[in-house]
């Protein structure tokens, strides 16, 4: 076979892996803005928060140590514990449902029927809160996080792969990292998951009938703080399982609340509103913007995939503005 | 003549209830009424003469709206209920069906049917009590799957009324069920209403500008005009009622007044004659 249809392949499964993980994050978005409408500019951020609570609890790090410090004169950082990772994860989900139900108390049940502007403005004071708080209770240095997630390529695929050159002698089999790999997989079981939520649940039926009608939803008995905090502690899991995955891959630090921007140009592709549309406009950011950087990149000086994604998503907007699978606008007079 | 049902029991008791929206607004002056158990009460009056409000009063949905009662009280068999929320309410057995036909767009007929539910747990309860509303209304059967949004208007009435259904409730606050639908869809929900009344002992409180539909079909009727009760009776007696004839069956041809205007209108009658 030759080289570039096999290192196309390779580029492809690679992209299939990138997009699954930008499908996972954009769920996070979908979920929030279906059932309230509020566009959620903090997801990023809750992925950083997430992680950094994860690796200060597995440290046994003291939460808002420096504050603690200044104002006692003590000295103290460490319990002097480590968490196991498991409990750590458990640990780390308790907070962030806590952290649904301070949004929905102290912000968002404020705001009932104030304008979308009004909610997405809320949303970026909460993304600024939330980065400096994360910073207060666990500093703000980079840190690394070792969940126990396997690193480094798969010699098992790359071996096994070999036969596919058919005898070409540069090529040694796919390489495939293993952490995408695991990524791949664990996204694709949480996408199912939360697809299977929303669509066969109660819990997730009422969540699409508060999305659809909250005074509705309210006269047949469904109480509309309890969806809220439910959504967004699923999206502050969503948020966790984002932030362990690009934390054990580059570390725990600013950056990673920047994944929320490969989000936005799958939410432009696949709808705001849809499922369906958020993993499949994940796949093809991830694939198009690979094959893209592999294909055509070298020509035009590289570096495509920061803004490739934007692109395509902005010749989406025009032909199609509610995106791939948005939910048509129903309308009947 | 449809009197059967009616019992002397009263679930429901309006005590003079004031409104008040966004603290400012007095929309209910005072207003009264009672529902007997098995009944069907009709609450009729034109436009803004507050029946919409005097139901959230009662379902508790005022507060999404900004709205308060600030005077008066609400008791369901014989407790005060304005402290509950809406679901507490749903699970009381008091539930709205909304003007304006809320469907969930959405979510295929079925599932709306099921969110009405939301309130219970028994599985297979809620799987009878789904199969009962299908026989009351044999369309929504046919397009189960569909989504609520793409059916005409009156399966979307029908969608509301079985939603409301499925929470077993025992009373049911019905408003407007006749907006925007054809004379003839209108008669085939309010016969639906009439044997759900009948066969499943279902009592309603039914808000309607149609005085002429709501008044064959209900047992006891009170009429609202800015806010205030101006008169209430047996369904029968009503539609007899000269001045309920006049002003609100249509059956003059100088069109619809209010009551208010009845007697300067008869004096000017007077002086003239
Ligand atoms: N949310 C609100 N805020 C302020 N005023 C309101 C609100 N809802 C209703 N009103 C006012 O209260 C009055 C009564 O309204 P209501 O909806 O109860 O009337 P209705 O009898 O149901 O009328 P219709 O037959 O048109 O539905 C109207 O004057 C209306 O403008
Ligand atoms: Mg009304």
């Amino acid at each position: 076979m030759p080289d570039s249809l096999l290192f196309g392949t390779e580029v492809l499964l690679n992209g299939l892996m990138a997009g699954v993980l930008y499908a996972l994050v954009a769920l996070g978005f979908v979920l929030i803005f279906k059932a309230s409408g509020i566009f959620n500019y903090a997801q990023g951020v809750m992925a950083l928060f997430a992680a950094l609570t994860l690796v200060g609890i597995m440290e046994g790090q003291v939460p808002f140590s420096h504050l603690i410090n200044a104002a006692f004169g003590t000295d103290i950082h460490h319990f002097g514990w480590h968490v196991p990772a498991l409990v750590a994860i458990i640990i780390t989900m308790v907070v962030m449902v806590f952290l649904a139900w301070a949004v929905n108390h102290f912000v968002m049940r404020h705001l009932v029927n104030q304008e979308p502007i009004i909610l997405f403005m809320a949303t970026i004071g909460l993304a600024y809160f939330l980065e400096g708080f994360g910073d207060l209770m666990w500093g703000s240095d980079i840190k690394k996080l070792d969940v126990g997630l396997p690193q480094g390529g798969s010699f098992w695929i790359e071996e096994n792969t070999q036969w596919l050159g058919f005898g070409n002698e540069n090529f040694y089999g796919f390489f495939l990292d293993k952490l995408d790999l695991v990524a791949t997989v664990i996204a694709a079981i949480l996408v199912a998951a939360l697809v299977i939520f929303a669509q066969y649940t109660k819990q997730g039926r009422a969540m699409r009938a508060v999305a659809d009608d909250h005074q509705a939803a309210l006269s047949v008995g469904i109480s509309l703080n309890f969806i809220w905090i439910m959504v967004w502690s699923v999206a502050g899991f969503v948020a966790l399982v984002a932030g362990i995955m690009w934390g054990a891959k580059s570390g725990v630090q600013f950056s990673l609340s920047l994944i929320a921007l490969k989000a936005l140009p799958v939410l432009m592709l696949g709808g705001f509103t849809s499922i369906p549309g958020a993993i499949v406009g994940g796949l093809i950011i991830g694939v198009g913007e690979k094959l893209f950087e592999f294909a055509i990149g070298p020509y035009i000086g590289g570096a495509t995939e920061n803004w490739f994604a934007y692109v395509l998503a902005l010749i989406f907007l025009v032909f199609r503005p509610q995106g791939l699978f948005g939910e048509k606008i129903i309308e009947r007079v | 003549m449809l009197d059967s049902g009616r019992t002397e029991e009263t679930l429901l008791e309006v005590n003079n209830i004031e409104v008040i929206y966004n603290h400012v607004i007095l929309v209910l002056k005072g207003v009264s009424l009672s529902v007997p158990k098995g009944g069907i009460t009709a609450l009729l009056g034109g436009n803004g003469a507050g029946k919409t409000t005097t139901l959230k009063a009662i379902s508790n949905l005022l507060h999404s709206e900004r709205g308060e009662v600030t005077k008066g009280s609400i008791m369901y068999r014989g407790a005060n209920t304005q402290g509950l929320d809406p679901a507490a309410m749903v699970k009381t057995g008091v539930i709205q069906v909304m003007e304006g036909r809320h469907c969930f767009e959405h979510l295929t007929v079925e599932e709306n049917l099921l969110t009405g539910a939301y309130t219970r747990s028994n599985s297979a309860d809620i799987a009878r009590d789904l199969e009962m509303v299908y026989t009351y209304f044999p369309r929504l059967n046919e397009r189960r799957k569909s989504q609520a949004g793409y059916t005409s208007g009156g399966e979307q009435q029908m969608v509301a009324i079985g939603r409301a259904l499925m929470s077993r409730p025992e009373t049911i606050l019905l408003d407007e069920p006749s907006m925007g639908l054809a004379p003839q869809l209108v008669e085939e929900i309010f016969t639906i209403v009439k044997d759900l009344n009948e066969k499943e002992g279902a009592t309603f409180l039914l808000a309607e500008q149609n005085t002429n539909v709501a008044l064959r079909f209900a047992h006891y009727g009170y009429i609202l005009e800015s806010g205030r009760v101006v008169m209430d009776g047996p369904a029968k007696e009503l539609r007899e009622n000269p001045d309920v004839k006049e002003f609100y069956l249509g059956m003059s041809d100088e069109g619809r007044k209010s009551f208010r205007d009845v007697r300067s209108y008869r004096r000017r009658k007077r002086w003239l004659s």
